[in-house]
């Protein structure tokens, strides 16, 4: 098992929900995240105020995988959140140690596969 | 009856100020440049946070631009002698345009009360292309809209042109403003092209209260919008100020009703619509129809508009705020309706329903004129404009959001991450900080 954190822009966030359905990849969390990965920082300026701003809007997405949906998670991320700019984001997998459903108590392997096939 | 605006440009010989219609039309002036304003909050709630005070600008910025060319030159073209089709240049740079009488009131509060009138008309195309239009360009745009569409059709209905020479009524600006703005705003959003998360992903409202409190402002300032058209503090001003009162109550409920059978709720974003749609509704035919006519007019109103922003929504048009819808078909009906409602008695000429269908044949006519002429030169000044400037934003500033990448702003900034510039740095930012070095293997 292995917990996919992603972190990209928010405006790629319906894109990249919409590859990871198509990747029948089920359960996520999104949070909204403050970040900065080496973009050009913009000014802003209000009256005699100028400022730089260095923490771009970002989202975060957390999604735990069972070993073989690893592959097909990162690529349908890599591929959606993409726009080749500096500021695009990063992708990282971890290793997990124990995954526990809450409603049932199932734990690992069987925790991170859904409960119901969707569309079965 | 004709028209009061077109009354004024024709008895310039009448020598009296009368202070009460003076006073009234100052307290009007000041109701109607609210409205734009308020406009701003109507199209600002709708729009996605990143893009609000963009949104908010485009009515603001009117103004500005749309107001000072009004006052050296607009003016002038719409309203001074001229040919059936524009003005002349006689009032250019407010030359002659003094405290003396024109009508009843003082020439230049005449022409600054007319002036609002364009300032919002301009503003209300901005609508149909938010999102993604950049800022100075659709300043370039509706300036010169001011100057070839509008001025004319201002001029062809109330100064003395051709229309309002044939009789068509329009009491405060159906045709002049609502028809004008909204077919303008149906081509613009055309040319412009569809916002690119347009039918691919839900571009919701950011701020529904705003929305609410533009319409609710917007109400409050059409009754010097449509009070003020009757020029004078009379009975003619009290008819329509009181058929502005009633008639979006009438397209309130409907709409509501509608609503509810549609989707089961009565919205919030559906009711402040219904409002303003009412309100445009009823603006050709404020001084015209009696006041049960006018809550018909609003009732009848809901129908038309209701359907076509349902209709538009699943089009690969992006009207982006259903300016179309809301001003462009509510002015149709509205003038159209005027055709039907219109009676002798309260002030107007007499309507289909009192045995007149030739008045409604006339303001088919105007409004088809200016449907018309609006829509194919919004088309030429656009596709002019493409010409030597980008009109769009690109694809990585529509998605960033037009605050940051037009105004260099934001509309709800949390401070966090920003560095404050001293000023000797000015000139330095914006600098990358960090340019990451590519991964070597």
């Amino acid at each position: 098992m292995h917990l996919i954190v992603a972190i990209f822009r928010p405006e790629k966030l319906n894109e990249v929900l919409e590859a990871l359905y198509r990747a029948e990849v089920r359960g996520l969390t999104v949070s909204r995240v403050m970040g900065h990965g080496g973009e050009t920082e913009h000014a802003e300026t209000y009256r005699g105020t100028t400022v730089k701003v260095a923490l771009q809007e970002k989202v975060r997405l957390e999604i735990g995988v069972s070993d073989g949906f690893v592959e097909p998670t990162v690529k349908a991320i890599l591929a959606a959140a993409r726009t080749g700019e500096v500021g695009d984001g990063k992708v990282f997998v971890l290793d997990l140690a124990q995954v526990h459903r809450i409603r049932t108590g199932e734990r690992d392997q069987a925790a991170v596969t859904p409960a119901v096939k969707v569309g079965a | 009856m004709t028209s009061p605006h077109l009354l004024l440009a024709l008895q310039d010989a009448v020598p009296a100020l009368v202070p009460a219609d003076t006073a009234w039309i100052l307290v009007a002036t000041a109701l109607v440049l609210l409205m734009t304003p308020a406009l701003a909050f109507f199209y600002g709630g709708l729009v996605r946070s990143k893009n609000s005070l963009n949104t908010m600008m485009m009515s603001y910025v009117a103004l500005g631009f749309v107001g000072i060319l009004w006052a050296l030159v607009a003016y002038s073209l719409s309203f001074s002698a001229g040919t059936p089709w524009l003005g002349g240049f006689s009032n250019a740079f407010l030359n002659g345009v003094d405290l003396a009488p024109k009508g009843t009131i003082p020439h230049l509060l005449f022409m600054a009360y007319q002036g609002t009138f364009a300032i919002i008309t301009a503003a209300l195309i901005s609508g149909a292309v938010v999102e993604r239009m950049r800022f100075w360009p659709y300043v370039v745009f509706i300036s010169v809209w001011l100057l070839l569409v509008y001025a004319p059709v201002a001029h062809w209905v109330w100064g003395g042109g051709w229309l309002g020479t044939l009789g068509v009524l329009d009491f405060a600006g159906g045709t002049v403003v609502h028809i004008n703005a909204g077919v303008s705003a149906l081509v613009a959003a055309a040319v412009l092209g569809t916002r690119k998360d347009y039918g691919r992903q839900a571009i919701l409202p950011h701020n529904v209260p705003f929305v609410l409190l533009g319409a609710g402002l917007l109400w409050f300032g059409w009754f010097g919008f449509n009070g003020g058209s009757a020029l004078a503090a009379n009975g003619s001003a009290a008819l329509a100020f009181t058929n502005t009162f009633l008639a979006p109550m009438a397209t309130l409920v409907v709409w509501s009703i509608l609503d509810t059978v549609r989707t089961g709720h009565v919205t919030a974003v559906g009711a402040a619509t219904g409002i303003v749609v009412g309100l445009v509704a009823i603006t050709p035919a404020a001084g015209f129809v009696s006041p049960v006519g006018a809550l018909a007019l609003g009732g009848i109103a809901a129908f038309p508009s209701y359907f076509m922003i349902l209709f538009r929504s699943r089009t690969r048009l992006d009207d982006s705020l259903d300016v179309f819808a809301g001003h462009g078909i509510g002015g149709l009906t509205g003038a159209l309706l005027t055709g039907v409602f219109a009676a002798k008695a309260w002030g107007g000429t007499d309507g289909l329903l009192a045995g007149n269908p030739a008045q409604f044949g006339k303001q088919a006519l105007g409004a088809g004129a200016s449907f018309v002429y609006a829509g194919v030169m919004t088309f030429v000044i656009l596709k002019v404009l493409g010409l030597v400037m980008s009109l769009r934003a690109d694809q990585k500033s529509e998605g960033l959001g037009l605050d940051v990448t037009q105004h260099g702003e934001e509309a709800y900034s949390s401070g966090e991450g920003s560095i404050l510039v001293l000023p000797d740095e000015i000139a330095t930012v914006p600098v990358p900080v960090a340019v990451p070095i590519p991964a070597t293997r």
